[in-house]
């Protein structure tokens, strides 16, 4: 599945709420408790994106081209939006993670759950998981 | 619980005063309880901004047209309003500033850089708002001076003995929140005032959170300095006052130059104007200060007092309510509390809480509130904090505990 299309799946369960924001944030709550258990030993400030009023940590792996992302987040409804990119942007090749254009979030009102603020945070995160797919690239070609 | 509003105050007719207090936000009716960031403002207030631009609108002072003279004649009104809201002696020691951070970075600038000497000390609380303490920092750095914290109980309370033993011949300064923002405590200030000009230092009274709230007397209080902003108190953004003692408002120096804080400029040497207008260079917001006046009224009309009664009634209410939440975790207990209960609930983050009470329509505040070193001290992330107003009523309350109650049950 490309990252095109898992975005326009997120778009449409999104839909499938008609904006009632309740609603929303219990699914992305939901979301964020299916998320893959993040490693202990990885949980440091190595690995903090800080935000205004919550933790996220990630960290990425390369195998056999495909980067792999692991997230976490000290809050429910980061968890859910930090799920949201793990499931869009993992598996996928580096060139793919680095060219592909990220929309989403506007699609789905991500501003209206988080704020406008805390939305620069997550666009943050995005940015450090394209360096993430840059750094693990360069690596794999030296 | 049984708690006896104060008749005298008859909350629907004023909620009646303050339009954006009727809409809906997801799909439920708005329930504004983040009125320590800022109140709403009422209709009064509202319609004297327009009916400015409509009608007043011109720059103040030198304008020798009518309305020039118009504009000037309103917005000096309420620095008569402002000097008898707050009991100050001389309309001249009533400065319009942007707000309360602004009057404390002119204090800190234009008293402490010129006064401040190495080795001085300048003495701040833990429960500061970083307004209150960053311009101290900054003026300490330049003029090699000390910054001394008094701390502060588990209740969230200054520890008066600690205050007594910090205070000497070396302090200089002393710059006090009235109200914490943050835990709500009312601070003993009169007293700390009493004891700090035994040592002969200056005393800076953040006021932010406390003229919403209660009747303050300048005067009374003896304080050198006080400051506060008016969108704290229904009156609208980027407009703040500082009050100051005549005889050092004159001793201090500008810390901006430009128009209207000036007697004659050559390029050889200027010579300032006299106080207020010394600190108000270039054009203020002018509808802001005059709708300030309205704000004013707003408050005398319906009294402090009768506004206090019903905020501590509320205040009560919820604390009451609150505490029956199984995890619940009020940080600031102080005896003396304005109306403002900031707290955790064991096993859910404050953001989580936000969010979701924002997704039923309740608006609160979550984070540091701008108090890293409160939250430092209690070794928090953040809280949740509920503020309450004279538009806030009890139904408010019950709506919101059963909110929060709901969240707690679907978190855990």
């Amino acid at each position: 599945m490309s990252i095109k299309f898992i975005q326009e799946e997120i778009i449409e369960e999104f839909g499938l709420l008609e904006g009632d924001m309740e609603m929303s944030i219990n699914y992305l709550i939901e979301l964020g408790e299916q998320l893959e258990a993040f490693p202990e030993i990885k949980r440091t400030d190595d690995f903090i994106v800080k935000g205004c009023q919550s933790k996220v940590w990630l960290f990425a792996e390369l195998n056999e081209n495909q980067v792999y992302f692991r997230a976490d987040s000290n809050t429910l409804i980061t968890k859910g939006l930090v799920s949201l990119l793990v499931r869009v942007l993992s598996s996928h090749s580096p060139e793919e993670i680095l060219n592909d254009e990220i929309y989403f979030p506007e699609k789905i009102g991500m501003g209206r759950f988080i704020g406008s603020q805390r939305s620069n945070g997550f666009y943050a995160m995005i940015k450090q998981m394209k360096l993430y797919a840059l750094a693990l690239n360069l690596k794999q070609k030296i | 619980m049984k708690i006896e509003l104060n008749q005298g105050i008859d909350v629907e007719s004023v909620r009646m005063l303050f339009p954006i207090l009727s809409q809906s936000v997801n799909c439920n009716p708005l329930i504004y309880f983040d009125n320590a960031a800022t109140t709403q403002k009422p209709l009064q207030v509202i319609n004297a901004l327009t009916n400015y631009y409509h009608n007043d609108n011109a720059n103040i002072h030198r304008g020798i047209h009518t309305l020039a003279e118009r504009a000037t004649v309103d917005f000096e009104k309420t620095r008569k309003s402002a000097a008898h809201f707050i009991n100050a002696h001389e309309v001249e020691e009533i400065i319009f500033t942007k707000g309360t951070t602004d009057g404390i970075n002119l204090i800190a600038q234009s008293y402490g850089e010129k006064f401040l000497k190495p080795g001085d000390e300048v003495l701040i609380s833990t429960m500061e708002h970083h307004s209150n303490i960053v311009p101290w920092q900054m003026v300490c750095e330049k003029t090699k001076s000390i910054l001394k914290v008094i701390p502060i109980n588990d209740r969230g309370e200054i520890i008066l003995d600690e205050f007594e033993k910090l205070l000497s011949e070396r302090t200089k300064i002393v710059s006090l929140v009235y109200i914490s923002n943050s835990l709500g405590t009312i601070n003993p200030v009169k007293e700390m005032i009493t004891l700090a000009h035994q040592f002969g230092a200056k005393v800076l009274i953040d006021g932010a959170q406390a003229t919403p709230h209660q009747k303050i007397d300048v005067t009374l209080l003896n304080c050198d300095f006080f400051a506060f902003s008016a969108h704290k108190m229904y009156g609208p953004t980027g407009v703040g006052i500082l009050y100051g003692k005549r005889a050092l408002l004159e001793a201090m120096n500008p810390y901006q130059g430009g128009g209207d804080m000036i007697k004659n400029v050559t390029f050889e040497k200027t010579t300032y104007n006299d106080i207020p207008y010394k600190f108000e260079a270039g054009t203020p917001n002018i509808a802001g200060v005059i709708a300030l006046n309205e704000a004013f009224q707003f408050i005398n009309t319906i009294g402090l007092e009768g506004i206090q009664h019903h905020e501590q009634a509320l205040l009560k209410y919820a604390t009451g309510l609150l505490n029956e939440i199984p995890g619940f975790e009020p940080v600031g207990t102080a005896e003396h509390k304005a109306s403002v209960i900031s707290f955790n609930i064991e096993g859910i983050h404050p953001f989580d809480l936000g969010v979701l009470l924002d997704a039923k329509g309740i608006a609160v505040r979550t984070g540091h509130h701008c108090t890293q070193p409160v939250m430092d001290r209690f070794k928090i992330e953040g809280t949740t904090r509920a503020s309450f107003a004279v538009y806030s009523t009890m139904e408010e309350i019950d709506l919101f505990v059963q909110a929060v109650q709901a969240v707690v049950k679907k978190l855990r």
